[in-house]
């Protein structure tokens, strides 16, 4: 069975680098330029349940991310993850197992080096289909677990530290092409766990149809070299509030996909109506094991699962996830609840110049 | 055995939300969402031109991944965009026109 919370081997840490984050940050404060290049502090903070199989754990998290941009060209981006994940003990003894994590995320330099190009340095999310650079933060996803296969592709820590290139290649009226490009080094720094590697990602946007189709290749360049493959499609019709997403990626060792649908009601008064702050999701998942290296956290048999989900977006940023999923596999089947409540922040770092 | 349940709730899922989006894809009329969001950011922003090329900008793109702020203090406006335009990789043009849209 997967672990509910593979997501937090992502928040690899950073957080050895206090004190350089904190240097970087008193800097800008004496040397921004306009306005309205004011660093901002934005993130999620949470409280998650999970009840998989009856046994409930419950993860209280925040995840602050700053952005600060340094002149006309460049843009420091950090995030951390704070949490406390709190376990029922084993073995029928009363009472919780706690553990908690802190660290950052990722923290990357952005130079806009030209119109077409932009060039990343540090330690940065892994560009390899969508959900790990768009929807893992806290408050964007609207499930609580990200897919069974958020691992593959990324090179399993979801970090790369290293550089990359990306840019829109083209952007035209009807169309828009973007790239990403990077190498990663390998590092078992438990603060800067990387693999080296190197991949991208190119996508097609059809901004009139709202429809975005990409590819992605990324290649392990450590050990035994494997390769990955991945593409995603995600359509938003316009003038609607229903939402597609899916993802399939292929690893050496096992293939997944994912497809999630997401409805927002408008026909009973409105988005800020009761009902049209409700928002239904169903997501379905399978994943195929290829052969028995089970290297990239996938589960290790077979499996297929069913997620319907529930949120209610209340005002003020407020978002509560619920979800009942299905999981089938022939080591048996099992049952997750999911219950959170996420709220969203943005401000301005200080008050900036008027 | 358990393929014929995942079947038979996809199915289940997708008859739920076929009248839904039938109902959806229909003109709306004064409720679109991505009005809604413009609309929201035009208030919030006091943007005079109601459909400029920033307008269109923030409707094709600032949905995408997640739902579009409500609005933000114009002192981060230029840090949001140049934020978002390395993570979604938008244009030079559409950075520009989207601080013109936030900041009228
Ligand atoms: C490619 C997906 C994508 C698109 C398109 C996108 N965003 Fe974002 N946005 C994100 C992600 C991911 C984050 C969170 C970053 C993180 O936590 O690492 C974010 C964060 C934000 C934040 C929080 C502050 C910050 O800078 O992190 C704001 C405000 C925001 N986006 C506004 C916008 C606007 C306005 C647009 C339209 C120009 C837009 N977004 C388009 C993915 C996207």
């Amino acid at each position: 069975m997967p672990s509910p919370r593979r997501d937090f081997r992502f928040f690899k840490s950073l957080w050895s680098a206090r004190p350089l984050l904190f240097s970087v940050v008193v800097l800008f404060a004496t040397q921004y330029g306009r306005a309205q290049d004011t660093p901002l502090i934005s993130g999620g903070v949470g409280f998650f349940t999970n009840t998989t199989g009856g046994s409930t754990t419950y993860l209280p998290i925040i995840s602050p991310l700053l952005a600060a941009p340094i002149g006309d060209h460049f843009l420091i981006e950090s995030r951390a993850a704070l949490l406390e994940d709190f376990t029922p003990k084993t073995g029928g003894q009363p009472g919780y197992d706690h553990s908690h994590f802190i660290g950052l995320t990722y923290l990357q330099g952005d130079y806009i080096a030209s119109p077409h190009v932009t060039v990343v340095g540090g330690s940065f999310l892994t560009p390899f289909g969508t959900y790990n650079e768009r929807l893992s933060p806290i408050w964007i996803n609207n499930f609580q677990d990200g897919p069974l296969i958020q691992t593959l592709g990324v090179m399993t820590t979801g970090v790369g530290l290293g550089g990359q290139l990306r840019g829109s290649a083209v952007s035209r009226r009807n169309f828009s092409i973007d790239y990403a490009a990077y190498f990663s080094a390998r590092s078992g720094n438990e603060q800067f766990n990387s693999k080296r590697s190197s991949g991208g990602r190119v996508s097609l946007y059809l901004p009139e149809k709202r429809l975005e189709v990409g590819f992605s290749y990324g290649r392990l360049l450590q050990g035994t070299h494997e390769n990955f493959y991945g593409t995603h499609v995600w359509w938003e019709p316009k003038d609607s509030t229903f939402r597609l997403r899916s993802e399939w990626a292929r690893g050496q060792h096992a293939q997944g996909y994912w497809v999630e649908a997401d409805y927002r009601p408008t026909n009973f008064g409105g988005l800020d109506s009761w009902i049209g702050r409700l928002e239904p999701i169903f997501r379905i998942q399978q994943t195929f094991r290829i052969d028995n290296v089970a290297s990239d956290s996938l589960p290790a048999i077979n499996t297929q699962r069913a997620d319907f989900g529930l949120d209610y977006n209340l005002p003020h940023n407020t978002r509560i996830l619920t979800s009942y999923s299905r999981q089938f596999s022939s080591s048996g089947n099992v049952n997750i609840w999911e219950i959170g409540i996420v709220y969203r922040f943005l401000f301005p770092a200080w008050k900036g110049k008027q | 055995m358990s393929q014929t349940h995942l079947l038979a709730y996809a199915f289940g899922l997708s008859a739920l939300l076929t009248p839904f989006l039938a109902a959806q894809t229909k003109p709306q009329g004064n409720q679109p969402a991505s009005a809604h969001v413009e609309q929201k950011a035009s208030t919030k922003q006091n943007s005079p031109i109601p459909h400029s090329e920033g307008d269109r900008i923030f409707a094709q793109n600032c949905s995408r991944c997640h739902t579009a702020p409500d609005g933000f203090s114009p002192n981060i406006s230029g840090t949001v965009v140049r934020h978002m335009r390395v993570r979604a990789s938008l244009s030079q043009h559409d950075e520009q026109e989207l601080l013109r849209f936030l900041n009228p």
